[in-house]
């Protein structure tokens, strides 16, 4: 079964990547499987300067899922690409740097400082986290932000640019456009959803940031909406992420528009989820009458 | 760290919301003291975070607190059923020979304390058990450090057993002068611990994501001001590195 796909960048072999944020940098799940197994994988989202985050807690429980407001932790451009980036040349798998910032000057200074390293094959802009005040969601849910930091991104960029879109929008499609029109050569759908529970002994939001983005099986539907939506009116690809836990989530995905996946909250849950979805995905795509990966891409999507 | 389908050998109250549970599973042959499991709760979706309260063979025994849905499904368990039981995790307490050690527990921090006392007693340490609860309705776990050798000084908040007063009252009213100090229990209780002694570990709890060093969902802060994770770099810690 040929499980190859090709995108901008991304030789993989297979459709399957952790997605950012739920993978770290690789290291934890490397001391439990092989990451050559994955066709690829998202770092954790780099910014110009390291970050501490937001106040616990910062993860609630929510029906079929979970929240988070971690608020893009991390050791900043240069720890990353001195301590992180050399730990993942060893597999053979594709990497996708996330890149996120407060300004769209960040986004171009993190790409600008990891020019030239190799094990880079393409960037994840994040412009849909939820939990930070400044930039994130207000850039990616505002199309001509969004425009302008892809197109500024694209000018400091060595390789493909991806930009990770978010579900916290009236028109998806609008901001899908504003991304593509802007050069960026694919999308990532969707980030987390945000949301809110409450902590009934305190009567006080339970999460420390006050909202935070829910992710897992609860979001899979809206996931599928938006990609089938976007899938229909823009030539660039999608890579589908949204409550994947199984190989039969990968191929709704593949079926509504998407070229490959990533995995998320799932990792939590089942830390070898990723690989056991490669292993089930031939023996589904077989039920299903589909000699690959490739012939499952966008076979839901109206005939035009 | 495996993932192992655990079968609940039992499941029974301690007090009115403790519970403990035995399960069959290799984890049992892993783990250390100080260490804990992700518990997978039918119908939730987030593992929860259980310490590792006692080891024997392949039989590990959790002891958890009912607090909300999940604690209280898990309690509903019956014997026979099994549940997902991803483990040992977690960094646990560097077990290493003393002289005397002095092991300190508050509510449902006193589990963990258990298989920490047995290991410092079986590198021949003295070991001094000191357990802190509300009142007299509340404690448990005082039978099992005495099959151990350990009479544990108990104190309770409102008098009604033991030493009136917080576990620091019942080390002074039992003179106990042993510098080296292990603890688990309710943040404000490590706090005084931290403000007390100097040489020692503490144990720390944390709502947590994954439990393996991924999400950066319960990191806290070192008096250097670095980032810790408690699911990983812990939940044992060195007396006085971490900011309570």
């Amino acid at each position: 079964m040929d499980l190859s796909v090709k995108l901008p960048g991304l030789n993989l072999k297979n459709p399957v990547l952790p997605a950012s944020g739920c993978f770290g940098n690789g290291r934890e799940f490397a001391s439990i499987y092989d990451l050559s197994l994955l066709g690829g994988m998202v770092t954790k989202s780099v910014t110009p300067n390291a970050r501490f985050g937001n106040p616990l807690p910062r993860i609630a429980e929510a029906e079929s899922g979970m929240l988070n407001a971690i608020g893009l932790e991390n050791k900043g451009v240069d720890y990353f690409r001195e301590h992180e980036l050399p730990f993942l040349e060893q597999f053979d798998t594709e990497v996708m740097v996330s890149v996120a910032g407060s300004t769209i000057e960040d986004y171009a200074h993190v790409v600008e400082h990891l020019k030239g390293v190799d094990v880079i094959k393409a960037f994840e802009l994040n412009v849909s986290c939820p939990n930070v005040a400044v930039g994130g969601m207000a850039i990616g849910t505002n199309a001509e932000a969004l425009g302008k930091t892809v197109a500024m991104v694209k000018q400091h960029a060595d390789k493909p640019v991806y930009v990770k879109l978010s579900p916290n929008v009236t028109n998806i499609v609008e901001l899908a456009l504003a991304a593509q029109d802007n050069g960026a050569d694919g999308l990532v759908m969707i980030n987390t959803v945000q949301g809110l529970r409450m902590d009934l002994r305190t009567a006080k939001p339970l999460l420390g940031n006050v909202t935070g983005g829910l992710s897992g099986p609860a979001i899979k539907p809206i996931a599928l909406r938006m990609v089938y939506q976007v899938a229909q009116v823009v030539h660039i690809p999608i890579i589908g992420c949204g409550g994947i836990s199984n190989a039969e989530d990968i191929l709704e995905f593949l079926y509504a528009g998407a070229s490959a996946v990533q995995v998320g909250a799932a990792n939590f849950i089942d830390p070898w989820a990723c690989p056991k979805m490669i292993e089930e995905l031939p023996s589904v795509l077989e039920k299903y009458n589909l000699n690959s990966v490739q012939e499952a891409i966008g076979k839901a999507l109206p005939q035009k | 760290m495996i993932e192992s389908k655990a079968k609940i050998l039992s499941n029974t109250p301690l007090t009115q919301d403790v519970f403990k549970m035995e399960l069959e599973t290799e984890i049992a042959t892993l783990a250390k003291p100080g260490q804990f499991v992700q518990i997978t709760v039918p119908n939730f979706y987030l593992r929860r975070p259980i310490s590792v309260s006692w080891v024997e063979g392949n039989v590990l025994t959790i002891v958890y607190k009912v607090l909300g849905k999940g604690t209280d499904k898990l309690s509903s368990m019956r014997p026979g059923h099994a549940l997902s039981v991803l483990g040992p995790l977690g960094t646990g307490y560097p077990i290493e020979a003393k002289e005397e050690v002095l092991i300190v527990g508050g509510g449902v921090g006193t589990p963990p304390m258990l298989l920490t006392a047995k290991a410092y007693q079986d590198l021949g340490a003295k070991v001094h058990v000191v357990l802190g609860f509300n009142t007299k309705d509340e404690v448990f776990y005082q039978k099992e450090f005495e099959e151990l050798g350990i009479t544990p000084v108990i104190c309770t908040m409102d008098g009604s057993m033991g030493v009136q007063g917080t576990v620091l009252d019942g080390i002074k009213a039992n003179h106990i002068t042993c510098p080296f100090v292990c603890s688990c229990g309710p943040l404000p209780m490590l706090r005084a611990i931290q403000n007390t002694y100097q040489d020692g570990y503490i144990s720390l709890e944390s709502r947590m994501g994954c439990g393996f060093g991924v999400c950066l969902g319960c990191v806290m802060k070192t008096v250097e001001g670095d980032a810790v994770r408690v699911c990983e770099d812990g939940p044992v810690f060195a007396m006085g590195k971490v900011v309570l």
